[in-house]
Order: structure tokens, then C-alpha cells, then sequence
């Protein structure tokens, strides 16, 4: 069985430096990472998901309008076969982030279809988990 | 004895010969005659032979070169996965092949689709999708579809290499004749189209030339060895590259106006130059792009369609007061498409016409900028190539060749602050191909690179505008 494939990208702005980053790490944990770029559609996403056939989608926000910009991603992803693709989203989501309940936050985010939510001070060590646990999950 | 060359374009219309001297890089001469590809292709060819040798006596030639797009030229289909990725990197493979691409499928085929290919009937089907490592299962959907389906076309597969073997067995146990190649999009918004272009060209020259009745023309000549338009796009890349011995003119543009198509061909990498960023598909180094409803005879009324007698009047600088006129002669051009322009205004006619469809096929092969706005500002989204700080146009076809007004038609390419987001050269210089030779410095530049560069640089002559 080959590496497990992410598409990754910056989801309309351009702050790519953490990205970068959790993309090296992603690496040398043994997943196959596809960085797609910044200023990024939810279509440059769902298209890359398609052609490659990767097994998630790794969406980073930093502009604090994700709410905006990333609704209607998971709906895209049903249309175009991708129903149970995993997403993912990260960053610095809304504004005033820190002033704010991240529970509430991780709600919004979940109900709109990301599998998982999460703020600029995760580790990247912690996706990893999440990632090796979710994909053995859903390769089930 | 000269070590001279003939070079032989069995156009849809017209075959053009032109004889060159290897030795000094000069024309010999040239000439054309209708092309006669139904009864027998060696008719057109002789009798413009005879007019060749009536203006240079008998030549003994050392070579005998030829390109066609007789019959219909090169007929493509291309098939992928993703509209925008791997079928749109097909399409750019089929294009840089000089081939005709009749259609494009997306996604998987299904009856009816399958139903519009099988009408179509084409010469070659570009098959591809998913990256290396990616989709399988589209490749293999449309392998098992196509073999399913009566045609004969052979198949070339440039898709996933994991789902290839699996795809060209369904294909050959049911007898298609199938060519496995690189993909054209192996990684994500990677294009690959060179191994793709290598193999449309090789099933070109064993087995189109034969089915286009050009296979009588073979005791003649040494070689059919390409489709017309990739001998255009040969000399293109040929001019702005150079060779080890002599100097290229860097990035250029090349237009080649017909009757029933305007070709355009970029040889430039197209990066922004300015404040933006670059989204979709990369496109090729050399691009090539097609426009089947622009050609300034076939597609005359199109044309006018489009733009409107007042604006193609006032390309000609003439009054409304020629309208009728101007509606008369673009009328018989449609349908008699040997239609030369009778007096200076019917000239007028033809300069405002291809003023107008050399403008528009430009603006579809350059690039465009988009404002978006973000919460960061203002962004520019460049899409495409922005050849803007392009500096080489030549202008090809008979319009510049015989035409009156070349010069002022081939201004269509150049940028325009009124439409400031269309990425079109600013400040070129601008060339006409007067003897119309270019396929001539395609296909020498198979074999003689420095001496086909000479002969391009002495006769494509600069325009001082």
C-alpha cells in the first residue's frame, strides 16, 4: 500500500510559512504531500483531490474569513465524488481568534463538513496523530 | 551543382513549393496551385511545379521536404479526467502537435459521448488522466468505453502510468491499436506534453499520410514529416531559440492567418511581470491555440457576426456608407474561399476584417489579469501567459504574403490600454513572413538548423511602423 496522499494549500491568503512547515513534517512522517499553493479556490482543492486521488484535503486560513471562504467546500467535495474525503482546517480562522470560545469556533467549522478544526497553536505533531489515526479510520 | 532543397506545404487549399539554396540561404523561388488531394495529390503538386521551374528552370534537388494539412489536417479528440487539468493538458498536447482538436471530453465518458467521438470519426484519440500515482479508475472507465466502440482511430494513452498497462490491455483485447507514453500531467499542475506531441507525430507520418491519399506523393518526396501547423511551430521555436551558431530572437509570437483559421503561437515562458499571481494550469513554453471560427475566408460572416460592419469599417478607416458593399464581398469570400480582393476597396474589406479576427485570436492566446479582492486588498490573479513584455511578432499567412496591408493588420496583436487586462505584447517589433516561408524554415530546421535560422532571418523582414 503506497503513502497515504494530502493536498495542502493556503485558502485565499498567502501566509504559507506554517504550512511549509507542517508540510515537512508531514513528510518525514511518511505521508505523500501535495502543496498546492496559496491564494487558493475551493475548486483548486477539490480538482487537485480529484486528479491525484489523494485521501485528504488540508486547508490552511489565515485571514480570519474562513468562515466565509471555506463554506460550501464539503458540499463541492460530494459533488464532484469526493463525499468522503477527509478535510481538514487550520489557522488563524476568525477574527480576534484568541478573544474567542474555540469550542464555539470548532463548531462552526465542523458543521460546515471538516473532519477536524484546528488553531494556529496546534503542534504538528498532533495532526500527524490525528491524520494516522483518521486515514487507518477511514481505509477501513 | 546547388545544394538546393524543395520544400512542399500540401495545404487545404493551396500546395506552395518553395526551392532554396542551401549553400547562399537564398529563396530560389516559390510557388502554389490548388491542392488536389481527392483525385490525386501529385496534380496540384506538378502543376505548381511547373510554375516553380517556368520562373527557375529545372532544379535537381538534393531534398525533397514536405508538410501537410490537407483533408482535413490532423483530427484529434483529447480525453482526461478534470476539465481544467489533465483533459485541458491533453488538449495542449494534441494543439503543440499541430494537430486540430475537434473536442475535448472530461470526466467519464458515458454512451452519448462515446456516440459524439464515433461521429467524429477522428484520425488519433489523446487519452489521458489522473497524475502518476492518482486516479485510476477514470483511465480505466474510458479505456473499457472506447473499446467497447467501433472506431479505428488509434489510441494513444498519456495518462496515469499506474492504470496504464490495465487500460491498453482492455484496448488491444479488443483490437484498438494503442501507444503508451508519459503522462501529460504526471504530478499535479505539472504539464508534460513533449513524449505525447513525439508520439502524435510519429502515428502522423505512418499512418495519416497514408488514409489522406498524401501516401501517392511518397515516390516524390523524401518525407511528409509533419503536420503544417507543428512545421509553424518548429520554425517559431527555431527563431526565438537560435542554434549553438547563430542567435535567436528571444520570445516571440507568431500569427498565421488562414481562411479557416487563425493560428497563434507563443515561444515565451509567460511569468508575471508584474504584481500578481500565477493560478491554473501552467501553460507550455510553446503554445500553440486554434481558432476554427475566425478564418478570414470560411469564416467571413462570422467574423462580421462578431464585430459588426461598423467595426470592421472602422478598422478600414471607411465610412458607414460601405456597408452593403462590405456585406456583398464578405458574403462571396464565404463561399468562393479562393476570393482575392478585386480593387483597393475590397482590400479595405479584407484589412478590416483581419484586423478585427487578428485581434480577437490574440486576446484568446494571451494571458488575462483578474483583480481580486480579499480582505488582505486587492489581489491580481494571472491566468495564463502574460506576454506583454514579448518582443518578436511575425506575421504568416497570405494575407501578409500577398496583401496590401500586412503591416496595419498585424497591429491586432499588440496590447491595448483600453483593455488593460488582457496580457498582449506592449512594444514588439513586428515582422512579416513575405515570402511566406515559414513552413519552409520548419521543416529545414529538421536538418539544417543554422542554415533554415539564415534563410528565416533574411527574409522575415522587420516593419518599421
Amino acid at each position: 500500500m503506497g503513502k497515504k496522499k494530502l493536498i495542502t494549500g493556503i485558502l485565499l491568503d498567502i501566509h504559507n510559512l506554517g504550512l511549509r512547515v507542517l508540510e515537512a513534517v508531514l513528510t518525514n512522517a511518511g505521508f505523500d504531500v501535495i502543496y498546492i499553493g496559496a491564494r487558493l479556490f475551493q475548486e483548486d482543492f477539490i480538482r487537485a483531490a480529484q486528479e491525484t486521488d489523494a485521501d485528504a484535503i488540508l486547508v490552511s486560513s489565515s485571514n480570519g474569513h474562513a468562515g466565509i471562504d471555506a463554506e460550501g467546500m464539503r458540499e463541492k467535495c460530494q459533488e464532484a465524488g469526493l463525499e468522503n474525503i477527509l478535510m481538514y482546517i487550520g489557522g488563524n480562522l476568525v477574527i480576534s481568534q484568541q478573544c474567542r470560545d474555540w469550542s464555539e469556533i470548532e463548531d462552526v467549522f465542523k458543521n460546515m463538513g471538516f473532519n477536524r478544526v484546528y488553531p494556529t497553536s496546534v503542534k504538528p505533531q498532533d495532526i500527524v496523530n490525528d491524520l494516522k489515526k483518521d486515514l487507518e479510520v477511514v481505509s477501513d | 551543382m546547388i545544394n538546393s532543397v524543395l520544400t512542399i506545404d500540401f495545404g487545404s487549399t493551396y500546395t506552395k513549393v518553395v526551392a532554396v539554396n542551401l549553400d547562399n540561404g537564398e529563396v530560389i523561388g516559390t510557388s502554389q496551385a490548388g491542392t488536389t488531394v481527392e483525385d490525386n495529390i501529385m496534380i496540384g503538386l506538378d502543376k505548381a511545379l511547373k510554375e516553380l521551374y517556368r520562373l527557375t528552370g529545372k532544379i535537381k534537388f538534393n531534398r525533397k521536404l514536405a508538410c501537410s494539412s490537407a483533408a482535413g489536417g490532423l483530427r484529434m479528440v483529447a480525453v482526461g479526467f478534470v476539465k481544467e487539468l489533465t483533459s485541458e493538458a491533453a488538449n495542449r498536447a494534441a494543439l503543440g502537435a499541430g494537430a486540430r482538436v475537434v473536442d475535448v471530453f472530461s470526466y467519464g465518458l458515458d454512451d452519448q459521448e462515446l456516440e459524439e467521438i464515433v461521429d467524429i470519426d477522428p484520425d488519433i484519440i489523446l487519452l489521458a488522466g489522473g497524475t502518476d500515482g492518482g486516479n485510476k479508475a477514470i483511465l480505466i472507465h474510458n479505456a473499457e468505453k472506447l473499446s467497447q466502440s467501433p472506431l479505428k482511430s488509434p489510441i494513444i494513452l498519456a495518462g496515469n502510468k499506474k492504470a496504464a498497462k490495465q487500460a491498453s490491455d482492455i484496448l488491444r483485447d479488443r483490437d484498438k491499436e494503442v501507444i503508451v507514453t508519459e503522462n501529460v500531467m504526471p504530478q499535479f499542475n505539472e504539464l508534460n506534453v513533449g513524449p505525447a506531441r513525439k508520439a502524435i507525430r510519429e502515428i502522423f507520418m505512418r499512418r495519416i499520410v497514408l488514409a489522406k491519399g498524401l501516401d501517392k506523393a511518397h515516390s516524390f518526396v523524401d518525407n511528409i514529416l509533419m503536420p503544417t501547423p507543428m512545421a509553424i511551430l518548429s520554425a517559431a521555436e527555431l527563431l526565438a531559440k537560435g542554434t549553438e551558431d547563430e542567435e535567436g530572437m528571444g520570445e516571440l509570437l507568431v500569427v498565421d492567418v488562414g481562411g479557416a483559421t487563425i493560428d497563434v503561437h507563443s515561444v515565451a515562458e509567460g511569468n508575471p511581470t508584474g504584481n500578481s499571481v500565477f493560478k491554473g494550469l501552467p501553460e507550455p513554453y510553446l503554445k500553440r491555440t486554434v481558432e476554427g471560427d475566425l478564418g478570414i475566408r470560411y469564416n467571413s460572416l462570422n467574423i462580421l457576426d462578431r464585430v459588426g460592419e461598423k467595426g470592421i469599417l472602422d478598422k478600414a478607416g471607411l465610412s458607414p456608407d460601405h456597408s452593403s458593399d462590405l456585406k456583398s464581398y464578405l458574403e462571396r469570400a464565404t463561399k468562393m474561399t479562393n476570393t482575392l480582393p478585386a480593387d483597393g476597396l475590397e482590400a479595405k474589406f479584407d484589412l478590416g476584417m483581419s484586423l478585427a479576427a487578428v485581434k480577437i485570436a490574440t486576446e484568446r492566446h494571451a494571458g488575462t489579469i483578474e483583480m481580486l479582492y480579499t480582505p488582505d486588498g486587492p489581489v491580481n490573479i494571472q491566468v495564463g501567459k502574460d506576454l506583454t513584455e514579448v518582443k518578436t511578432v511575425i506575421g504568416t499567412g497570405g494575407i501578409f504574403a500577398f496583401g496590401t496591408y500586412g503591416d496595419m493588420i498585424l497591429k491586432g496583436v499588440l496590447y491595448d490600454s483600453q483593455e488593460p487586462f488582457c496580457l498582449k505584447p506592449k512594444a514588439p517589433k513586428l515582422y512579416l513572413d513575405r515570402r511566406y516561408i515559414l513552413f519552409t524554415v520548419g521543416l529545414l530546421s529538421e536538418f539544417f538548423p543554422d542554415q533554415s535560422l539564415k534563410i528565416a532571418k533574411r527574409y522575415i523582414i522587420e516593419r518599421n511602423l
